[in-house]
């Protein structure tokens, strides 16, 4: 029997995958059709990638609006169970997460320690989600007959600007936004988006209902406005060491008055705090008379 | 009653299903922008009837419907009023004193709404009543039962008798097209109703999936279109029953447009059952007007 070798890469056309965007559980492509591609560093080209337009930034929100009564309505055990879940899978396929990275310019040995980072910071916030009401709500003491009290309540649809940091960052902006309750928009600009595109699949596998986390790649001048102005998104989390970007980002935002959240940070190995999830809560606090 | 044997012996053509399918998915592929949009969605909004038809209706939430009918958006006061709130019998009274002088009419369901199994006199009772309350128009049901079993005279008198029976209210005549089964009972439907007095032909109750689909709804377009062809009685169409969004209510304007021609495209003559599309319709006009995406939040219900 004659031994069977991969062919040589000259030999052979390469398939390039199209890393398609994940909405509402499904995996669709652009609506606009418009596609980019993905360069390693030295220009090759190694993947086909969406080039999403407002329309899909649209068709993402709705799907978010639509998955938030429900994903808030699990309680926050069965959030974390699912987070968990996610780093699962995630370290199952941790592999393929550090070729991407190798692929996109990372160091491997880098590489590997970004995704088992980016693993841990998902088990971090599995453990906060039933923690975190416990901690910051609180019984406050008032001078009339009312019982007073604080909770923390998800804010609803959070719009995500991802950071350039393409495993890591992105974990570390998703994370704490659906561990509270929210769902999310993530908006992918940078230079390396197939980390994201891949971690919609692990998505995907992991029992997260379709809908919660949406990733839409493509490019920030087209996507971030209508998505900052979106009347049905609730808060921002902006992702940029760029104070212009975020600056035009709020201005879009004060139409309803949606919080904005900005994290500048480009080195995200740190970026890890229970005030990560608080940031994307709002407080409710109520008056509960009782007898005299 | 009078029997019309005469009225119902008469051939439908029959329908060809793949071509339905195939003029339908080529008028749905039609892109309506810009000015052209706004003009049709303020066209939709003009059109649509207002529905609420619950068992759980009460005299508040016609009242609310009513208001909100009277002002659909208050940052948009130039927006056209609705075309009528639909509501059961027992509470036109309640909306016809809330739209009293707005140009809004006051249509009711009756015949024993949705299932129509009731013996015929309760069910002209229920029309005159419904009329007497004050309904300017009068959504009836046919015996699906009767007609499906091919009892064509039954229906034909039937929808002769409600119609003697509404007086100077229009009369449309809903003909359930999702317990109609297939394509040809909904053309022969619409033929027969036409024929007996009808002043409308709508689709569904909206209590049956599916409703008012896009090829039943050019089946009987078509029918409209060949009644006209050969009486000159210009007869309205009504789709009712999961046209939920301003996209779907375009499409069909296209659909009407191409069929039956820009006299179709009136209030008078065309209608939407419907009880989300008016604030889905609202939310793209403001879109398109400021070139912002909006939240349902920002609607009355």
């Amino acid at each position: 029997m004659s031994e069977r070798r991969p062919a040589a890469a000259a030999d052979r056309l390469p398939v390039l995958k199209t890393h398609k965007v994940y909405v509402a559980g499904k995996f669709p492509r652009s609506e606009s059709g418009r596609f980019d591609r993905a360069l390693a560093p030295d220009g090759t080209p190694i993947a086909n990638i969406c080039r999403c337009s407002r329309k899909d930034v649209r068709d993402a929100v709705t799907a978010a609006r639509a998955a938030q009564a429900g994903w808030a309505a699990r309680t926050a055990y069965n959030r974390g169970q699912i987070l968990y879940r996610i780093a699962e899978m995630l370290e199952g396929r941790s592999g393929q997460f550090e070729a991407l990275l190798a692929a996109g310019g990372t160091a491997p040995d880098e590489a590997a320690v970004e995704v088992q980072a980016s693993t841990d910071r998902l088990l971090h916030y599995a453990g906060w989600t039933d923690k975190f009401q416990q901690v910051f709500s609180s019984v406050n003491p008032v001078a009339t007959s009312h019982f007073n009290f604080s909770i923390l309540e998800p804010m609803g649809v959070v719009g995500v600007l991802a950071p350039e940091s393409p495993l890591l960052g992105l974990v570390s902006s998703i994370a704490p936004a659906i561990a509270g309750g929210n769902t999310t928009v993530v908006l992918v600009t940078g230079g390396q988006p197939l980390p994201a595109t891949t971690f919609g699949e692990v998505l995907n596998s992991s029992d997260v209902p379709g809908g919660v986390v949406n990733i839409l790649t493509g490019r920030r001048d087209e996507m971030l406005a209508p998505l900052a102005a979106h009347r049905d998104v609730d808060a921002l989390l902006l992702c940029s060491p760029d104070p212009d970007v975020a600056r035009s980002a709020e201005i879009e935002a004060v139409h309803n008055l949606k919080r904005a959240a900005v994290r500048p940070h480009e080195d995200w190995a740190d970026v890890q705090s229970p005030y990560e999830i608080t940031d994307l809560q709002e407080v409710k606090t109520t008056w509960h008379p009782i007898g005299s | 009653m009078q029997t019309s044997t005469a009225t119902a012996s008469f051939e439908s053509p029959p329908i060809d299903a793949v071509g339905v399918e195939e003029r339908v998915a080529r008028l749905c592929s039609r892109s309506i922008k810009k000015d052209a949009k706004l003009q049709a969605l303020h066209l939709t909004l003009s059109m649509i009837d207002l529905t609420t038809l619950e068992g759980a209706d009460s005299e508040g939430k016609v009242r609310q419907l009513c208001a909100k009918a009277l002002q659909l958006h208050a940052a948009l006061p130039d927006l056209p009023h609705v075309a009528a709130v639909c509501v059961y019998p027992a509470l036109v009274g309640v909306a016809k004193r809330a739209l009293e002088g707005s140009g809004i009419n006051v249509a009711s369901v009756a015949t024993s709404f949705p299932a129509g199994q009731a013996p015929i006199e309760i069910k002209l009772l229920e029309v005159r009543k419904a009329v007497e309350a004050g309904a300017d128009e009068v959504d009836m049901v046919i015996s699906r039962g009767r007609f499906l079993a091919g009892d064509f005279a039954y229906t034909s008198d039937e929808i002769a008798s409600v119609k003697e029976a509404c007086g100077e209210a229009h009369l449309k005549v809903i003909l359930e097209t999702g317990e109609l089964g297939t394509l040809d009972a909904v053309r022969r439907a619409s033929d027969l109703a036409m024929r007996s007095g009808a002043d409308f032909i709508k689709t569904s109750t909206g209590k049956i999936k599916p409703a008012a689909t896009m090829p039943v709804v050019l089946v009987m377009l078509e029918a409209i279109r060949d009644h006209y062809l050969r009486t000159g009685e210009k007869i309205g169409m009504k789709p009712a029953g999961g046209i939920s969004t301003a996209k779907d209510a375009i499409r069909h304007l296209v659909m009407v447009r191409e069929t039956l021609g820009q006299d179709w495209l009136d209030p008078d003559l065309y209608r939407f059952g419907a009880s989300s599309l008016a604030n889905d319709v609202l939310r793209q006009i403001v879109k398109q007007r400021s070139g912002i995406y909006q939240s349902f939040d920002d609607f009355s219900l």
